[in-house]
């Protein structure tokens, strides 16, 4: 059972205080987009093993969603940041490249 | 025989005896006993009957590790199977009964299967699933069923109590002997806050035992000390009882503690599940001692060696008179001293190795004990008791060459660290060529949230066996400083493999060479697996059942793939074990379910006038976690008879409903309007203060999720009521969107669900009773249909709605929670002489078909787009964006060849089956027959004497008063005609009064 | 006009720890960032009160204020006083983004009381209670519902909502009940 720390309210976090989200940093397409947009926005989900960025809500908490980037085989965290913000942060970025020198990045 | 000693027993109080039963046999124990040990000591070594063959099971082991004695504890409400006689401590009054035998312990019919063994072969289960079937299901099946199965389900309720708590610290050390203790020693002085858990009620482990000297002096004096000085520190926890049954992600560890079990009916838990979450985990755990594949090796009466030793020294019984030592290692010549010692008679050691002359084997022949090297077990000779062994040599086939008489035989194969722990999360293994046995790998460690690693193995867990090189480890596996205490022990010589005794036992010895004693998987087995192509250890596991009982393979696990190895000519690191799962030893659903029983099952949610309901009959209906009255009988009334009492009642004179369970979401700030019109599929930023709006919500799908009405409470805030049980999604819902995606949006929203009991006035006296409750204006006039005010009423601040989801004149009127009841009491007072009446939600449901009002969760089910019921009046053509409005444009969604609603009218009048789903001609391409529709609500109307529904149907606007069949659930079809949804009231003319 | 009572009409329940159910009490959720100008002291002239840190409760005489998110304070008070705080707040906040509302009767309020109050919690709360600081206020879950508590002079305080106050009056009385102490003495 994972244990997160939310950003928000300094909390570390245990699996059951938080709601899971799915992946984080989409981008919405609504009326005007094609469907390729549409249907990449709405069902094209990554399900890497390794790097992932996904969205979690301290629903027991502080209420606030916010964002994870952790490892999905090994469930090592890289870190936590909140919910408004586009994309990963540096810091985040560089941590995982240290530790998964392999990875491609986030596309 | 087994029995009692005169003297000894570190363990047991001899002034404290107490009595218990074994199959209804009186018996007597001392406290300190474990069950084992005292039906040993009352020479009760059979205990049950293996699970195949019903072959007689005596007991084994002295811990955890136990597979055969396992009994049935308790009665009634405290009855419990399969519980395992050498971890259960004895109390006055215990009875236990043994489990798997008809009709008795002594003569078991089932027994019958054994000599019917041949035709009970590896993968029997899936061999007899393939073919023939009927054989199966009418031959084998009830067969088994009967003769085959551990202890009984309980048939009472649980009569103990169970509950769960939380632990957190930086260190968490499994185990409690030298090497677990040495842990938390060295890493309590480095101010780490750790937590110690030994799963008996006895700190020390083996050591005492085995004559193992700590600091000069016998190791329990260390043990005594070491608890005292941790007992004495502020930050270690030490809990005795307490097994951890796995260890999970981010340093999550499971442990049961067993609180009352040995002390039933004193009030306390019976068992407590502790949820520890712990920086770093050392698992101390120990080794378990493996048997040895001989002939007969599952006679009651043969034990592990160690167990033996257990017995003498800790309970001080005595397994038998004269008791033969069978190893492949040193370790179990302490068990030859330990039997001289207490005075009894060990006739021969036999060693399967060429040589035995290190320390302890010296020591033994100097007691006059003939150690005879090279020699293995021909055959055990018994039946329901060991009578004696027959002695061959290791390197041969099985040629008797002596005989010994006994009445116990102790048996070693060497000591397997016990790696559970140390797996479950991903730790590795290797192997250990010196030891025979898998060890933790200290390069593949499970690892934790940073990466680093999260389990370290300590002591003989660790694969350590000599007491000074595992209190050395101990220091090491926490980092810690300092010297190790000194211990002496002698040195012992290595272990040498023995997977089969003799090695080369021909066929007949090895289809008695017992692997998994509880599942009666033999050597045999296992052999034929390899031959019919089970490679893998994992499918040889499930094919055989090897490991797959109650012990979960650990005494058979290694010698099992040993021989699965050695069948495919491979070596046993390439066939690999089977994967280690959480728990160690079962947990009692007890313990995992905790408080959540009977009341406090789940959180019931209750409104302000829920005991009022409950004092007046009501008939609950879960929504969500809430419960609302279905309906209120009165004595001697039909459920049905009651619906049709309220709803006639509501429409003709008043009626009261509880509608608190409504959601009600504040959205509040200067881009309120500009939110709710994206959340919406309506317009609501235009809603004029002071009016109400019905709206409705989509996901970005394109289905319908929700809908309630939307009330302009001023110019920058509204108040969203959502459907019952849907607040806190819908609440969500909203963060999400002002969270995640319109951040800079100036918005707040508060779920004021709870904050107010609302209740729902209705029919044609409503107004007379708010006029008559005084404190506000509610005529047309002052507060017309689709309006609200702010104001008091019979002296309770209200807000008061003019919305119906009935079609009748009606107000919902908001108080606060804490005068719910009496605002409640006071309608139901003042209303008596407008002839007043609760309904519940049945009626509501009734009344809102009957005006062709959707309900979401019937008529919607996550595919359903407001289109699809009529309801494109409510999307707005003008707003270029909303959640929804994107998908909702997909082509299969903007089709007008879709289910739509209608109204449906039976021609006899009955009522049609719920969820009834009209056939169509022809069939699809799966060869399923075509539909045309689907009924989501139906209902005896009370108001139009006739069966009414609502349904979605293709095309069906466009049908109006076409017939179609619907099936019914005994056969034959009713018949439908297809009408307006609206049945009553189709101009709203009664709720606009 | 009747008087407002609380959910569990003042139950409670001697174990190891006194559980009481409190209340009526007065709450108001107010939602505005904190770094909001108009926040400080609209606090302090409404409620003689300070902005709490992150995750803290501070009191003022009878008034409580609890930081429960970065855009979100509950302020416990008096009973009889919110309807004119809630108007007050609302106006010294005056144009600024913000949202006061009266929860008073949205919620339930137990006292967990005793030297052993702590181990009540460590039973229901995936919370380090041997952690939990001086004057934090700290939202989880108590067994299947959401909670917040800090501790009081001479045990705890526990705030959930108002439906479910029959549930965790079961399960703090559960969790109390007396020869099941974590730590007997
Ligand atoms: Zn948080």
């Amino acid at each position: 059972m994972l244990i997160l720390e939310c950003p928000c309210c300094g909390v570390k976090a245990e699996e059951t205080e938080l709601s899971p989200g799915h992946e984080a940093h989409l981008k919405r397409f609504g009326p005007g987009s094609s469907d390729e947009e549409f249907e990449s926005y709405m069902f094209a989900r990554k399900n890497p093993k390794g790097v992932h960025f996904e969205r979690w809500r301290h629903s027991y908490g502080c209420g606030k969603w916010f964002l994870a980037a952790r490892c999905t085989a090994t469930l090592e965290v890289f870190g936590t940041y909140p919910a408004q913000t586009s994309e990963p942060p540096p810091d985040i970025v560089a941590r995982i490249k240290a530790r998964r020198p392999e990875w491609e990045g986030c596309k | 025989m087994s029995t009692r000693l005169a003297r000894g027993g570190r363990l047991i109080d001899r002034n404290h005896p107490l009595d218990f039963t074994f199959n209804g046999k009186r018996m007597r124990g001392f406290a300190g006993d474990t069950l084992a040990a005292a039906l040993l000591a009352n020479d009760q070594m059979l205990v049950g009957r293996s699970f195949k063959y019903h072959r007689p099971r005596g007991i084994v082991a002295a811990g955890a590790e136990e597979p055969n004695a396992l009994v049935q504890l308790g009665t009634g409400g405290r009855s419990e199977p399969n519980q395992r006689t050498t971890t259960t401590e004895l109390f006055a009054g215990l009875s236990a009964a043994s489990q798997n035998h008809w009709p008795s312990l002594e003569f078991d019919v089932g027994a019958v299967n054994a000599a019917a063994s041949r035709f009970l072969p590896a993968g029997f289960y899936y061999k007899t699933f393939l073919q023939p079937r009927l054989a199966w299901k009418h031959l084998f099946e009830p067969v088994i069923r009967r003769s085959a199965g551990l202890g009984r389900p309980p048939e009472e309720p649980d009569a103990d109590r169970y509950e769960q708590a939380y632990a957190f610290c930086d260190l968490l050390v499994v185990g409690g002997g030298i090497a677990g203790l040495q842990a938390a020693l060295s890493a309590s002085a480095s101010g780490q806050m750790v937590m110690l858990l030994e799963q008996t009620p006895h700190w020390g482990g083996r050591a005492p035992v085995d004559d193992v000297l700590i600091e000069g002096r016998p190791a329990a004096d260390w043990v005594a000390a070491t608890v005292a000085s941790l007992e004495a520190a502020p930050n270690v926890t030490l809990r005795t009882r307490c097994m951890a049954a796995g260890v999970h992600d981010h340093g999550y560890v499971l442990a049961e503690e067993r609180v009352a079990d040995h002390t039933p009916g004193d009030g306390r838990p019976k068992k407590r599940l502790w949820r520890i979450r712990a920086g770093k985990v050392v698992t101390a755990t120990g080794a378990i001692e493996r048997p040895l594949p001989f002939a007969g090796n599952d006679i009651p009466g043969v034990m592990l060696a160690s167990a033996v030793r257990d017995y003498l020294v800790n309970w001080a019984v005595s397994p038998g008179d004269r008791v033969v030592i069978v190893t492949n290692n040193d370790d179990a010549y302490r068990t030859a001293i330990a039997v001289h010692r207490a005075g009894l008679t060990v006739p021969a050691v036999l060693d399967a190795r060429a040589e035995a002359d290190g320390a302890l084997p010296e020591e033994v022949r100097s007691l006059g004990i003939p150690v005879l090297t090279n020699r293995a077990v021909a055959k055990i000779k018994g039946g329901k008791r060991v009578t004696g062994v027959a002695v061959c040599a290791q390197a041969g086939e099985g040629a008797v060459l002596d005989e010994f008489a006994c009445d116990a035989v102790a048996m070693s194969g060497g000591w397997s660290p016990v790696v559970h722990l140390w797996s479950h999360c991903g730790g590795k293994l290797i192997w250990d060529e010196a030891q025979s046995a898998f060890r933790p790998d200290p390069a593949r460690p499970p690892i934790t949230h940073d990466g680093s690693a999260m389990v370290a193995a300590a002591g003989s867990a660790n694969g350590e066996l000599l007491s000074a090189d595992v209190l050395a480890d101990a220091i090491r596996a926490v980092g810690g400083e300092g010297p190790a205490p000194r211990a002496q022990s002698p040195e012992e010589a290595p272990t040498e493999p023995v997977w089969i005794m003799p090695q080369g036992a021909t066929p007949a010895l090895r289809s008695k060479m017992w692997l998994d004693y509880q599942n009666d998987v033999k050597v045999s087995d296992v052999q034929l697996a390899a031959r019919e192509g089970y490679e893998s250890v994992e499918h040889t596991k499930r094919y055989t059942t090897l490991g797959m009982a109650t012990d979960q393979g650990k005494l058979s696990n290694i010698n099992g793939l040993a021989v699965l190895a050695g069948s495919l000519n491979a070596p046993i690191p390439a066939v690999g074990t089977t994967t280690f799962r959480p728990p160690y030893t079962p947990v009692t659903f007890g313990a995992l379910v905790g408080e959540a029983r009977g009341e406090i099952f789940q959180p019931l949610r209750r409104t302000p006038m829920h005991d009022w309901h409950e004092a007046h009959g009501a008939y609950w209906e879960p929504v969500g976690l809430w419960r609302r009255p279905y309906c209120y009988s009165r004595p001697g009334e039909s459920h049905g008879d009651a619906v049709a009492r309220e709803v006639t009642n509501a429409r003709t004179k008043l009626g009261l409903l509880d509608a608190s369970t409504l959601g009600k979401i504040l959205v509040k700030g200067p881009d309120a309007g500009r939110f709710l019109d994206m959340i919406y599929t309506n317009v609501m930023s235009s809603l004029p203060v002071g009016r109400c709006r019905y709206g409705l919500m989509c996901n970005e799908n394109g289905f319908l999720m929700d809908d309630g009405v939307v009330v302009r409470l001023s110019e920058d805030s509204w108040l969203c009521h959502t459907t019952s049980g849907g607040a806190d999604r819908i609440h969500a819902h909203m963060e999400d969107w002002l969270q995640c995606e319109w951040w800079d949006w100036q918005v707040y929203t508060a779920n004021l669900t709870e904050q107010f009991a609302q209740v729902a006035i209705v029919g044609p006296n409503a107004r007379k009773l708010l006029e008559k409750l005084g404190g506000m204006d509610v005529s047309k006039e002052a507060l017309p249909f689709m309006h609200w005010a702010d104001g008091t009423i019979a002296g309770v601040p209200a807000r008061v709605f003019r919305i119906s989801f009935s079609g009748e004149l009606s107000y919902e009127v908001a108080v606060p929670a804490g005068q719910g009841l009496a605002f409640w009491q006071a309608c139901l007072e003042a209303g008596t002489e407008f002839g007043v009446l609760p309904y519940g939600t049945e009626a509501l449901h009734v009344m809102r078909a009957e005006k062709g009002f959707i309900m979401i969760g019937d008529e919607t089910d996550g595919t359903v787009i407001p289109q699809d019921l009529n309801l494109g009046w409510a999307i707005s053509k003008k707003k270029a964006d909303f959640i929804g409005k994107r998908g909702m444009e997909r082509t299969f969604l903007a089709s007008p060849d879709r289910w739509k609603l209608v109204g449906l009218e039976t021609l006899d009048g009955s009522v049609l089956p719920d969820g009834a789903i009209a056939p169509a001609p022809g069939s699809n391409a799966n060869g399923q027959r075509n539909t045309q529709g689907r009924v989501t609500s139906t209902y005896w109307s009370p108001t139009l004497k006739k069966g009414i529904a609502m349904g979605l149907v293709h095309r069906g606007p466009e049908r109006m008063g076409e017939v179609i069949e619907f099936p019914k659930i005994w056969g034959g079809v009713v018949q439908a005609r297809i009408v307006d949804p609206v049945f009553y009231d189709k101009a709203g003319e009664k709720q606009d009064v | 006009m009747s008087e407002a009572v609380s959910a569990l009409g003042n139950a409670s329940f001697e174990g190891f720890a006194t559980i009481r159910e409190l209340g009526p009490v007065g709450m108001i959720t107010l939602r505005a960032k904190h770094d909001l100008p108009a926040l400080p002291k609209a606090l302090k002239t409404v409620l003689t009160a300070e902005l709490p840190e992150r995750r803290r409760i501070i009191s003022a005489g009878e008034v409580r204020v609890g930081w429960m998110s970065p855009d979100e304070l509950l302020i416990l008070l008096p009973y009889a006083e919110v309807a004119d705080r809630v108007v007050a707040l609302t106006e010294a906040l005056g144009t600024a983004h913000a949202l006061v509302a009266d929860v008073s009767d949205a919620r339930c309020l137990f006292a967990i009381e005793g030297e052993k109050a702590a181990q009540v919690l460590m039973k229901l709360c995936p919370v380090d209670m041997a952690a939990l600081e001086r004057g934090e206020l700290r939202r989880t879950r108590a067994a299947q519902v959401p909670a917040a508590f800090w501790a009081e002079e001479g045990g705890l305080r526990l705030v959930a909502f108002r439906s479910v106050a029959a549930y965790v009056m079961g399960i703090l009385t559960h969790s109390a009940r007396p020869g099941s102490e974590l730590f007997p003495a």
